[in-house]
């Protein structure tokens, strides 16, 4: 009797697997004819399917993406494949990682059309090996209503989150674990120098500034201006967030702090090795278009690199682009990284 | 008698060679190939020696170490008197228990280090000790459970009879009894422990962290191979060493006493068990507030209660943060959580059985391999998943069709995690069957294939059931190797749970704890089919 049950649920169980497998399931074979070219980026990849089933039916191709990690990580899986690339076109390389991925070699020199129609002014490289695709600024964003709430005026600049007045209320994200902590460190570096940042940050520590290690944490848990409710009404996170936080009222709930910002630019290019570098080169002028560009903000809460690509309605008031953002060279963050962060850690864990 | 045994002899081996040869293939194709190459690319790049011997290596061991032990310790402490109820006492609510500790199990670690932080925002090491003890309760309760519910009772009675006190009888006769479920559990939970990452980062802040987030660090973010390789080995080495105690502790069953199935052995508690019990329900009662505490935040939002969340799983998120609905995600899980225990079982249980022949097998050469490729067999779950993930970019391109962009990657990876619980589960009842029934088949002319279907299946058939269960339960909460190398178009629940806490927007956020609740009833439906399966049985699985 027993064993007849045990039969039967491992018949159903058999059954259930049956359709509920991933061999027979993904019909590649149906595609064959259509050139596929494989677009490797970063975990916050989002466009709209309807933009991707466009490019396909203009040029024939057809987008697969890969998502690999943070902007850092992404950077690192593809300098250990190089070698054997694992796909043709990579986007989401930052400007703070884009020197280690042009040392390696990761990228072929490719000129798109369209790389002059903004995303030139944001250029790394003489041999074009990177074009510029979005803006992605990280800044301190503040809770408006905690402080309206009680009567204390907003902070404004670096030196106020050192300020008393401000004790306990910042929450920071670990720049070894982290890249908007890491683009704050270096925009702190900006600020005041090879001298002055470390003393910037034992003014912070006294002041009881909370560190903690990723942005998820310090955003969805620790900030009150967001849904978590945390404690903190002050936090580092990216000019764009306020957006996210709009009310019933239409009227935004935090606000970016312009003059804290740190400029992260994020570049795509055509990979060395690809065995289809002129598709490749089609992927990177789809996503330097008009068309792409205006999908960015919305889906990935980034500013397009292209000149003339209207932001949503909402963003001048909540989420406008900062003007005088602060970044370090290339070479230069990728000479030191690792020593601030060394130093920041002894600093600020220590 | 003695001429056909030896004539025997090399057709048995050969036998067993050819079931060993998938399990060690498979091992060493997506497991050592892998680990090898990167760190070799570590050593490459030279400076291994010089970060082996700076001091902050070994105060990462040390830390890992000791977050390891006092983990496994809470959650052995915690898991006992589970155990106990499990086990032993005849009270209601049992079912529902058993099925109930499997749940904190499969939870992410994202949302769980999240709960645990809303809870006690301080942090710290307390923190992280808790959490990981949370996650593994269920080794314990289990394992131990399992065993402890068949132990012969007459034992115990016989102590208590001669005027033994019954904390006395329990140090002196089931403890002992008990000693290798006990070290088993223990070697998984330290391995585990050591090895868990989320829950470090999370809690641990910027202060604390261990080898294993160490190597993250070196190996994702900084791009320094030599110094993630260098850690690696000192976590191989502490792994190794406790896979040894382990092993050590576990080669004691060999003379268990006879077994009895739960239905013998289960009473209705008695003056002071009604302690153990009330502690055991205290202990499951702490195992609800952070799963409590997760499903308040799937159903509360700024202006007051919500069902959007759980509405929200039809669609992509907010801004279509998924690539995928909430719901073709789970479909994910599933397709992906079979393909992972097919696969698992097909290999684990090869291995179970190359052990177990090799065990039988004369000659201290057979044993000695037995003993090697078992424990091979845990190390995956001792070993960096960024290790084996960043080893599957420089060398699975290299297979005639590049597994890399494969959707079969994630399956493959997930198998790898839940081998050696598989092997953990099948491999003592298989060793259990009567030596004598298998000789009586074989005189009455069955060859070994037969013997193997005759006796040993229908006698393992539910622990395989159970152990198939198990695992696919494991695959549909595994988090580490999966957020690795699952697809856009295809992430599965944890993945999905992953991705929208990590975004702005409150809806992201109330569906991710929505999604939770989703991965929870999952496993809590599949959790009860094994103990279906398992209710009637009279063997032990460890687990």
């Amino acid at each position: 009797m027993s064993f007849l049950r045990t039969a039967a649920v491992l018949c159903l169980t058999g059954v259930l697997a049956a359709g509920c497998t991933l061999f027979a399931g993904e019909g590649e074979d149906q595609d064959k004819a259509q050139p596929t070219v494989t677009l490797v980026t970063h975990e916050s990849w989002a466009v709209p399917k309807e933009v991707l089933d466009a490019f396909t039916n203009q040029t024939g191709i057809r987008i697969t993406v890969r998502k690999e990690g943070d902007a850092g990580e992404l950077t690192n899986r593809l300098v250990l494949t190089k070698d054997n690339p694992i796909g043709d076109v990579a986007y989401g390389v930052d400007s703070t990682f884009a020197s280690r991925a042009l040392d390696a070699d990761v990228f072929e020199p490719y000129t798109s059309p369209e790389g002059d129609r903004g995303p030139q002014r944001y250029s790394v490289d003489p041999q074009n090996r990177l074009s510029a695709v979005d803006v992605g600024d990280v800044c301190v964003n503040i809770d408006t209503g905690w402080f309206a709430e009680r009567g204390i005026a907003e902070p404004e600049s670096l030196d106020d989150l050192a300020d008393p007045r401000y004790r306990n209320l910042l929450v920071v994200e670990n720049p070894a674990t982290s890249s908007p902590g890491l683009a704050f460190l270096l925009r702190t570096v900006a600020e005041y120098g090879e001298q002055g940042w470390q003393d910037y940050w034992s003014r912070l520590k006294d002041n009881g500034v909370q560190v903690v290690s990723g942005w998820t944490e310090a955003y969805t848990q620790e900030f009150s201006g967001s849904s978590g409710q945390g404690p903190k009404p002050i936090v580092v996170s990216y000019a764009s967030s306020p957006a996210a936080e709009i009310g019933d009222d239409g009227k935004p709930r935090t606000k970016a702090l312009l003059d804290t910002c740190y400029r992260q630019v994020e570049y795509a290019g055509v990979l060395a090795g690809t065995r289809q570098p002129d598709r490749a080169g089609k992927v990177v002028d789809f996503l330097l278009s008009q068309q792409f560009q205006a999908t960015v903000a919305e889906n990935m809460y980034v500013y397009p690199a292209r000149e003339g690509v209207a932001l949503p309605s909402g963003w001048a008031q909540a989420a406008p682009l900062p003007e005088d953002p602060a970044a370090l060279p290339g070479e230069r963050v990728q000479a030191n990284r690792e020593r601030w962060i060394k130093q920041w850690r002894g600093l600020v864990e220590g | 008698m003695a001429t056909t045994t030896r004539a025997r002899r090399p057709a048995h081996l050969a036998g067993v060679t050819a079931l060993a040869v998938l399990p060690i293939g498979f091992l060493a194709v997506f497991f050592a190939w892998p680990v090898v190459a990167i760190l070799r690319l570590g050593f490459s790049d030279g400076g291994v020696g010089t970060a082996l011997f700076e001091v902050q290596t070994w105060q990462l061991a040390a830390f890992t170490v000791g977050q390891a032990a006092a983990s496994t310790v809470v959650a052995l402490l915690a898991g006992m008197p589970v155990a106990f109820l499990l086990a032993r006492a005849r009270v209601r609510g049992v079912g529902v228990v058993r099925t109930f500790v499997l749940v904190p199990f499969v939870l992410p670690t994202v949302v769980v280090g999240l709960a645990f932080k809303a809870l006690w925002p301080g942090g710290g090491v307390v923190t992280i000790v808790l959490a990981n003890a949370f996650f593994n309760v269920a080794v314990v309760a289990r394992t131990v459970g399992g065993l402890w519910a068949h132990l012969d009772r007459r034992g115990e009675d016989a102590a208590r009879a001669l005027g033994a006190s019954p904390w006395r009888a329990f140090r002196s006769v089931t403890l002992p009894a008990l000693a290798p479920a006990l070290a088993s559990a223990g070697a998984v939970v330290f391995l585990f422990c050591a090895t868990s990452f989320g829950i470090v980062l999370l809690l641990g802040g910027s202060r604390y962290r261990t080898l294993e987030t160490e190597i993250y660090l070196r190996t994702v973010n900084l791009l320094d191979l030599s110094g993630a390789a260098a850690l690696s080995l000192v976590q191989l080495a502490a792994v190794l060493a406790a896979l040894g105690l382990g092993g050590l502790a576990r080669r004691r069953r060999e003379t268990a006493a006879r077994l009895r199935s739960r239905a013998e052995t289960a009473r209705r508690p008695e003056r002071g068990e009604w302690w153990v019990v009330g502690a055991a329900f205290a202990v499951v009662a702490a195992l609800l507030v952070p799963i409590a505490a997760l499903l308040l935040r799937s159903l509360s939002t700024r202006d007051g209660w919500s069902l959007d969340g759980y509405r929200a799983l039809a669609g992509r998120g907010e801004d279509a943060t998924l690539g995928v609905t909430g719901w073709d995600a789970a479909l994910n899980s599933l397709r992906t959580a079979s393909d992972a225990t097919l696969l698992a079982m097909i290999v684990g249980v090869l291995a179970a059985v190359a052990l177990v022949a090799l065990r039988r097998a004369p000659g201290r050469g057979a044993r000695g391999a037995g003993e090697v490729l078992d424990a091979a067999l845990m190390l995956p779950i001792g070993v960096s998943a960024v290790t084996v993930g960043f080893g599957y970019l420089v060398t699975l391109g290299d297979l005639p069709w590049d597994l890399r962009t494969s959707p079969l990657l994630v399956p493959l990876a997930q198998a790898l995690v839940i081998i050696p619980l598989i092997v953990r589960m099948v491999l003592p009842v298989l060793r259990s069957v009567d030596e004598r029934l298998r000789q009586a088949a074989a005189t009455l002319g069955a060859g070994p294939v037969r013997v193997w279907r005759e006796i040993d299946l229908p006698l393992a058939a539910r622990s395989l059931a159970a152990a198939a269960a198990f695992g696919y339960v494991v695959a549909l909460g595994e988090f580490g190797a999966t957020s690795f190398l699952a697809r856009p178009d295809a992430p599965t629940l944890p993945v999905a749970i992953g991705a929208l806490v990590g975004r702005p927007g409150e809806l992201n956020n109330q569906m991710a704890y929505a999604a939770c609740a989703l991965l929870m009833v999952v496993t809590a439906l599949v959790a009860a089919v094994i103990d279906r399966l398992r209710a009637p049985q009279a063997q032990v699985g460890e687990f």
